[in-house]
């Protein structure tokens, strides 16, 4: 044995009697949850949304002792919108990084791909964007959790507001993948059923903001309302693109979701006005407590508000170290059953609970309108909550229109 | 579609001649710079992402939208002299795949660097307050600033066409553009035009990019987009011809346009059949002259 390595021996030895607690807690691995998500493309502003969220909630859980005493590390991977990539990262966290769970995923198409590794690897995975066939058979699985809603349930809460209060005449322009594709078919139909007409629907490419060849056809049809399924940055040119082809003068526009984000960058002056749903919105703290908690830490931390997607991404992380400490165990089937039997949470918002056919969060939402530039309070204060719809599984599809026998 | 009638249709072509507009810009100087220095640059598209960003951060500092519109392609064109001087200068005689490779890399590298000083989330520009309305033609409601762009593109390239039809230099680079080695044979420094040409193609992909700003964002994947695009315009006019491009660009323009309104799910796919037809039938493109790039 060489000096230095007698050193070292000697040194750990002489730590292992001194520290022996500190010691242990260490030889502790972590618990690792990876989390691929587009940080790059057109969904970059709202993955970094989630990216704090889960963060936030890595940060709660490990000052009060991480679970089943140990630390929670997430790893962070950016898929960039793309679901090769998607899939990649995902199978290099499990293979190489040997992380316990998934969490993640902020597209429809891309979260897909992720499902695909996890299924492979039979490991849980907490989906924790929008998708109609993430809690559906056939990609469904008993290990795959669905944390947000979906185009059903917010198209169908969209059709009912807006058909009540909106106007009975509608044109959809949807962005052609898989959510735009869904929120319009949902939106088709439950407008139709609903009594209201659909005048048209044009699809666009994803990420390539340039409406106006679609929009001197809408004008012709003179809709009531324009249903705006422009995701992400195709948010805002959409919007300042009607605008400018005095769109909004002649129809109102609402959208499957709003976010305080892209609002912000648009401007009360574009977003005033514009309808939309949301799972969360930091105006939320002024009538629920868990809420005002939950604004109150974030912005303490990010020094902003956050956005309604930061609620997705910390709910994943917190529901994974809920299952973890339930079941004991890291074993993604011990974990799923876990949460199957406590089906019930509320980590930042009230009440939500996991269906037992489909793994699916069933979560309260709420209508947004967009305040005008003069009733916009502060830098952050650009929502009006005007509406709340209940959570309650019949809004989303059946067990058995869903594929569960 | 239900609605076809003549006024739909003609609203349908004022749209296709703005995005037409902006891939003649882009294409011009694609072509332009391939004709005289047989370089294919892939970074064309980044230059363009690049002068959105740069009006971005002009516009932030002078306030004003008019001096943006002049000196941010000044600033982009600029860098592209010093693309020129510093790096495609070295590869002149060797294979033409030697400059596509470095622009391609050039590209790549745009695009993260601009992410490293702009942030990965994309920006917004407004159009000045002047040019933010929406004009009614009688058949539809058209938004100034879009007109406005007509207008520029115009102007540039009435511009253009009198530098290289009615000047010195533009007479140096119509022949440096048919035999190099003759001119240099005449005893003219070629290497001065070439780092001119770069910088007015560059130039003009920066003010196509400080045009789009205004009304599709600024984003760091725009350049990437587009340049596919621009390809196929120059492709379809045939390569290094400048009559062309300006041809092909408002037919591209016209033919996503048209396509949009009544099959949108095709206008993707679209350039690309009307790119292959034209490849079939006139391998050169519609103005170009065969065996150029050989």
């Amino acid at each position: 044995m060489h000096r230095r390595e007698f050193l070292t021996t000697a040194t750990a030895g002489a730590t292992l009697v001194v520290f022996p607690a500190v010691l242990r807690a260490q030889s502790k691995e972590p618990i690792r949850i990876g989390f691929p998500l587009p940080l790059t493309g057109t969904f970059a502003a709202i993955a970094a949304d989630m990216q704090k969220g889960a963060q936030l909630a890595m940060e709660e859980l490990n000052a009060k002792g991480g679970a089943m005493g140990r630390k929670i590390e997430v790893l962070f991977r950016d898929d960039e919108l793309k679901p090769a990539v998607g899939a990649q990262r995902t199978k290099e966290l499990i293979e190489n990084q040997k992380v316990d769970f998934v969490v993640g995923g902020l597209a429809a198409h891309v979260q897909m791909a992720i499902n695909e590794q996890t299924k492979a690897a039979k490991k849980l995975y907490i989906s924790v964007s929008q998708s109609d066939e993430i809690s559906a058979k056939p990609d469904t699985s008993p290990l795959t959790f669905h944390e947000a809603l979906n185009p059903t349930i917010t198209s169908r809460a969209m059709a009912t507001y807006g058909m009540q209060n909106l106007g009975k005449k509608w044109w959809i322009v949807y962005a052609d993948y898989a959510w735009g594709k869904q929120n319009n078919a949902v939106f088709t139909a439950a407008i139709t059923k609903l009594g209201g007409t659909i005048l048209g629907s044009t699809p666009y490419p994803l990420g390539k903001p340039e409406f106006s060849a679609h929009l001197p056809k809408i004008q012709a049809a003179k809709p009531d309302v324009i249903y705006a399924v422009t995701p992400g940055a195709d948010n805002v040119p959409f919007l300042k693109q009607a605008i400018s082809f005095g769109l909004k003068k002649d129809a109102k526009i609402a959208q499957p979701l709003h976010f305080l984000y892209y609002t912000k960058e648009g401007g009360a002056e574009v977003f005033q006005d514009i309808y939309g749903a949301t799972h969360f919105c930091h105006e939320l703290a002024e009538t629920l407590p868990q809420a005002k908690r939950y604004v109150e830490a974030f912005t303490k931390q990010f020094k902003m508000p956050p956005d309604a997607y930061s609620g997705y991404g910390y709910n994943g992380i917190m529901e994974v170290a809920r299952g973890v400490e339930l079941a004991k165990s890291t074993e993604s089937d011990a974990v799923a059953n876990a949460l199957r039997k406590n089906r019930e949470y509320d980590h930042y918002k009230g009440k939500q609970w996991w269906r037992a056919c489909d793994n699916k969060s069933f979560q309260d939402l709420w209508i947004l309108k967009v305040r005008s530039p003069q009733q916009v309070k502060g830098e952050w204060g650009l929502f009006d909550v005007i509406g709340k719809v209940v959570a309650n599984e019949e809004l989303d599809r059946t067990c058995a229109e869903k594929g569960f026998a | 579609m239900s609605d076809v009638s003549l006024t739909a249709l003609t609203a349908q072509v004022f749209t296709g001649l703005v995005l037409g507009g902006i891939l003649v810009l882009l294409a011009i100087g694609l072509s332009l710079i391939f004709g005289l220095m047989t370089v294919v640059n892939f970074a064309h598209g980044s230059f363009y992402m690049l002068g959105a960003y740069v009006a971005f951060s002009v516009l932030g500092l002078t306030k004003s939208f008019w001096a943006t519109l002049v000196l941010a392609p000044l600033v982009v064109g600029s860098l592209g002299f010093l693309v020129e001087r510093f790096l495609i200068r070295r590869l002149y005689g060797r294979s033409p795949d030697d400059p596509l490779l470095l622009t391609f890399g050039l590209s790549l590298a745009m695009v993260e660097g601009v992410k490293l000083l702009w942030g990965k989330i994309g920006l917004t520009v407004d159009p000045p307050k002047q040019l933010a309305a929406a004009v009614d033609l009688g058949f539809m409601n058209f938004p100034i600033y879009r007109l406005f762009v007509i207008a520029v593109t115009a102007a540039v390239l009435v511009a253009l066409w009198v530098f290289l039809a009615k000047t010195n230099v533009g007479l140096i680079i119509r022949a440096g553009s048919r035999d190099a080695l003759m001119v240099r044979a005449l005893g003219l420094n070629l290497n001065r035009v070439w780092l001119l040409v770069f910088g007015i193609g560059i130039g003009m992909a920066g003010l196509a990019g400080v045009l789009a700003g205004p009304m599709r964002g600024v984003y760091a994947e725009m350049g990437v987009e587009i340049i596919i695009d621009c390809f196929v315009v120059v492709v379809v006019g045939g390569m290094g011809s400048l009559a062309g491009a300006i041809v092909a660009g408002l037919l591209i323009g016209e033919i996503v346009s048209l396509t949009t309104f009544f099959a949108p799910r095709l206008a993707e796919i679209v350039v690309f059949v009307v790119m292959a037809v034209v490849l079939l039938v006139r391998p050169s493109g519609l103005f170009g002259e065969a065996g150029l790039a050989e």
